[in-house]
């Protein structure tokens, strides 16, 4: 007992530089895909507050950028609305409620917190449990795609930036429908990579790449980016592909959380099928 | 020795504000996060006891992080700079000259060994930070370079704030 107590004393400084690291990497490990960890959310107060107060500074900056951004949107919504079609015939326009039955509902959230620089990026939004937000919902922009929400707390939600290792979201180009994969290989904040598209295809410079809505989080069609350049590595059956992205994600601003009303019940089916499946 | 203790944590917070408020928004092309906080750390008086230390690089690292929504990866890298501190001193030299309450600034030590000092502890904390922030040898070259142009930008920043300290105690 005395030879454990005076190693202990002897080696106090190593041993509990190894209990700290091992406090320390458990956190990391645990938290790389899902920031959940109890820190993160009493910091997410804290920080959240701060951030906000900061943001609300240099929001100001941002204001005509914005605007135009939201003045653009504005200008193809109310193309799409009754008012902007003549009548062609007497008949009346309907909405026929049964044919479309709403899917995704959209939450607006300002960006009060986000980087670019790093391999992985984050953002903070300043919408939370309280208005609705969940976890896995998406996070698009005007222009395109900019992340998914990875935990809320009562305020504030953090979202994984596109612009991060975890990043798998499913797309397709958009002349042909071929389905692949966009990833960031972290160098450049606008460019990312479409992976999985088979060697075969044909391809041109500035193709459309958009979401696939396979994955029940973005809705499909968001624009992601256009293609800059492909190239197929030797020996193997699949481009890769470097895209520029629509969304500079070094100046966002004003976002939108996307609901899908019906994720539930596909994530229901999807489940009972498997279980089927495994019987 | 009060004053000693008043003086880190006003140290502790003024550089936990510029990191998080000023440094950490800046980006250049990926390859630039200077991480000045580490200052603190390098900055401990000399006699601080070896659990103290590994527990205020904790804590720093911990902050660091709650602030930047990275749990851990801070915490990491930190915890090591200030395990191998003790070392790192003893490793540059020029023991016999310090009594307690000092602690190794440019301005008690001189520019040279405080250049090194801080370059070795600086890469050190750099290394690790990247490379668990990355998870994996896959792009070694790129986080190689990152680790470099992050560690020349720390420490020149570092050296600049030294400097200001520095004249500013001249003056007085």
């Amino acid at each position: 007992m005395r030879n454990i107590l005076a190693f202990i004393v002897r080696f106090h400084f190593l041993l509990l530089f190894i209990v700290l690291e091992v406090v320390a990497l458990a956190m990391l490990v645990n938290s790389t895909y899902f920031q959940q960890s109890a820190v993160l959310n009493t910091g997410n107060r804290i920080t959240g507050k701060f951030y906000t107060s900061a943001s609300n500074i240099t929001g100001y900056l941002k204001l005509r950028r914005t605007n135009e951004l939201l003045s653009i949107e504005n200008a193809i919504l109310r193309q799409g609305s009754d008012m902007s079609f003549l009548k062609s015939d007497s008949n009346t326009f309907w909405k026929n409620d049964t044919l479309y039955r709403q899917q995704y509902q959209y939450i607006v959230a300002r960006v009060i917190h986000n980087s670019v620089g790093k391999r992985n990026n984050y953002i903070m939004l300043d919408k939370g449990k309280r208005f609705g937000v969940e976890k896995d919902m998406a996070v698009i922009t005007p222009n395109g795609v900019a992340g998914t929400v990875v935990s809320v707390s009562e305020n504030f939600a953090w979202v994984m930036s596109v612009l991060n290792k975890h990043t798998r979201i499913s797309a397709r180009i958009r002349k042909n429908d071929q389905m692949g994969t966009v990833v960031w290989n972290g160098v450049n904040p606008s460019v990312g990579t479409l992976n999985d598209i088979p060697a075969h295809v044909k391809l041109s410079r500035g193709d459309t790449i958009v979401t696939s809505g396979f994955s029940n989080i973005f809705p499909a069609g968001l624009m992601m980016g256009t293609i800059n350049d492909f190239r197929v590595e030797q020996g193997e059956h699949f481009y890769i592909i470097p895209f520029t992205f629509s969304v500079d994600f070094n100046s966002l601003d004003y976002v939108y959380i996307v609901r899908n009303l019906m994720k539930d019940e596909q994530e229901e089916l999807k489940k009972t099928t498997e279980a089927q499946a495994n019987e | 020795m009060n004053r000693l203790v008043f003086q880190n944590i006003f140290r502790f917070i003024l550089l936990v504000l510029l990191q998080v408020v000023l440094l950490n928004r800046i980006n250049f092309y990926g390859y630039l996060n200077p991480f000045v906080y580490i200052l603190f750390i390098l900055l401990l008086p000399f006699e601080t006891p070896g659990w103290l230390l590994l527990l205020i690089s904790f804590v720093t690292g911990l902050t660091i992080d709650i602030f930047s929504g990275t749990p851990g990866l801070h915490t990491a890298a930190t915890l090591l700079a200030g395990f191998t501190r003790p070392t790192v001193i003893k490793l540059v030299g020029e023991r016999d000259e310090y009594n307690a309450s000092m602690y190794p600034s440019l301005q008690n030590m001189g520019l040279k060994w405080f250049m090194t000092y801080t370059f070795i502890l600086v890469f050190l904390h750099h290394t690790v930070l990247n490379f668990l922030d990355v998870f994996s040898f896959a792009e070694f070259f790129r986080t190689l370079l990152r680790i470099i142009i992050s560690t020349i930008f720390t420490v020149l920043f570092i050296i600049m704030i030294e400097y200001i300290f520095v004249s500013r105690k001249e003056k007085r």
